[in-house]
């Protein structure tokens, strides 16, 4: 016990930190997931990748256009999106009403598809992209470099607005219902096969966008997704799968619970947030946030 | 036979599938406007099917089905409900995961000539009482009543209602009897499908009996009286 309270504060504050930067981005991802889930009854498991799409947009927007990381946090996520797009409709649409299997396997292919073929172009080493806020803040008790600051900022603006959308907005209403019921919502004329389109697109530009905030912190690599998306899936899984406040809350949440469990007991840190999936799925088998269905 | 102009559906030779499963076979009849026609037989004769088909929601159909001058037997639910056909499901699809604002506000309005919110409110006032409850925790009378409110306001001439006094209490079923012939007082249209025979003689100008997938006869308000034995033949009541 008494090394547990040994711990000087800036290591813990400095991996409080670094969880919640991991928190920041399985926060985006999962919500990604949730959406998709949610609207199209598709595991995507592509979804890794179309992360690592956005970090490689980024990267080459950079090296090929001289487009600066501010331009890229834009522009990325609206093209990464739209490959999701042509994805939906060339594919996808077309398996919409078959098992939920169909769907995670056709997404796992394309996962295996589109790394393969970043991995042909670009080896797997990794390739850098400079921090574009160097420097930081002194906050006394640890040190804030800017731009961590800033991946944790811009996960939560975009998490909450994207929970307020949907919760709390018209168009959020014709998301919700057409989830729940979208022949009904078709009859009062609203069209659901286009707004399942975008909403895949949007899922994906979501993992495009936490690409791009990927970027300069960890090395753009074509594996890059693939070593984070079982930890993403299992944070879906905690929170409920299609849940949205549940894929926010957890993903910050469990971010958090890494960050602690490599002070305290670095050993199981990388194993942590699969006994925490266990023993929710245990007590709450459609997780901490989700209604069985 | 009503001539063009006053008919504002007209269904002719209609073919309906459910995977392999054939269900209409043939259905023809015609909703003149403005009057209250309804769907009357047994379970399981296509009831439900015609009016998923006439919404478009029954995909695999063929034949013809005219609504107010458009052919609309290629066209998706989405478009049919655009050019002012309204649908309230037999299951009602109230959504859980909206309140009963959301729920009454969700319908698009397709089209001038609806009603107005504070008419919906007028008709239904508990649906303001409970604004912001969840839409699934209302009882089944309020939903029923949810079901229907929510598509009066989208300018919809034609209002297709599934069997909205299904398991619902006398003063439930006379409130919707109410509602019914305020729509027709307003020239609205609405093509019903019933079981129950006594409520759909309260409100209706036409029946047609359907059997098998087909509509085999048509009894007009006048003639109720007179063909009751037949009727109830047909019923098998």
């Amino acid at each position: 016990m008494m090394t547990l309270l040994a711990v000087p504060p800036q290591v813990l504050f400095g991996q409080l930190l670094l969880g919640l930067i991991n928190g920041a981005f399985y926060a985006l991802l999962s919500l990604g997931l949730a959406v998709i889930f949610g609207m199209l009854n598709v595991i995507n498991f592509a979804h890794g990748a179309q992360y690592m799409m956005g970090a490689f947009g980024a990267w080459m927007l950079l090296e090929y256009f001289g487009i600066p990381f501010w331009g890229a946090l834009f522009m990325v996520p609206i093209l990464v999106g739209l490959t999701g797009i042509v994805i939906e409709r060339l594919l996808l649409s077309r398996i919409a009403n078959l098992d939920h299997i169909y769907g995670l396997l056709l997404t796992f292919g394309l996962a295996l598809i589109i790394e393969g073929l970043f991995r042909q172009r670009f080896g797997i080493s990794g390739l850098p992209y400079a921090n574009p806020i160097p420097g930081g803040i002194n906050l006394g008790f640890m040190f804030l470099p800017w731009f961590r600051g800033i991946i944790v900022l811009v996960s939560l603006v975009v998490c909450f607005g994207t929970w307020f959308v949907i919760e709390k907005t018209k168009l959020g209403s014709y998301l919700r219902a057409a989830t729940e019921n979208p022949d009904v919502v078709r009859a009062f004329g609203i069209n659901v096969p286009l707004m399942i389109t975008l909403t895949y697109g949007c899922g994906v530009a979501l993992a495009g966008l936490a690409g791009v905030l990927a970027a300069p912190i960890y090395s753009v690599s074509p594996v890059m997704g693939s070593s984070l998306i079982i930890v993403v899936f299992a944070v879906v899984v905690i929170g409920g799968m299609g849940s949205i406040l549940g894929s926010i809350v957890t993903g910050f949440g469990l971010g958090i619970v890494e960050g602690l469990t490599k002070v305290f007991y670095p050993e199981a840190s990388a194993t942590v947030i699969f006994v925490v999936m266990a023993i929710v799925l245990m007590i709450r088998p459609a997780g901490l946030f989700g209604t069985a269905r | 036979m009503p001539d063009a102009s006053q008919t504002i559906l007209s269904v002719k030779d209609l073919h309906s599938h459910y995977g392999e499963s054939h269900i209409l076979h043939g259905m023809t009849f015609d909703v003149p406007r403005g009057e209250v026609v309804t769907l009357l037989g047994r379970n399981g004769v296509g009831k439900t099917t015609t009016m998923r088909s006439i919404m478009g929601v029954v995909r695999q159909r063929r034949g013809s089905i005219v609504y107010d001058g458009t052919e609309t037997i290629a066209l998706a639910a989405n478009q049919i409900a655009r050019l002012g056909v309204a649908y309230c499901p037999e299951e009602r699809a109230i959504f859980s995961s909206l309140n009963v604002t959301e729920n009454l506000l969700l319908p698009p309005v397709v089209r001038p000539g609806g009603m107005t919110l504070e008419e919906v409110y007028e008709l239904f006032p508990r649906l303001k009482e409970r604004g912001n409850s969840q839409g699934t925790k209302l009882s089944g009378g309020e939903q029923q009543m949810l079901a229907i409110a929510r598509i009066l306001r989208t300018g919809a001439q034609l209002f297709l209602l599934d069997e909205p006094t299904e398991g619902l209490a006398p003063v439930i079923v006379h409130q919707i009897g109410e509602i019914v012939r305020t729509l027709k007082a307003k020239g609205y249209t609405v093509l019903l499908v019933e079981q129950n025979f006594h409520f759909a003689a309260t409100v209706a100008d036409r029946h047609y009996i359907v059997e098998h997938g087909q509509v085999i006869d048509m009894i007009a308000r006048d003639e109720v009286a007179a063909k009751k034995s037949k009727i109830e033949e047909y019923l098998g009541v």
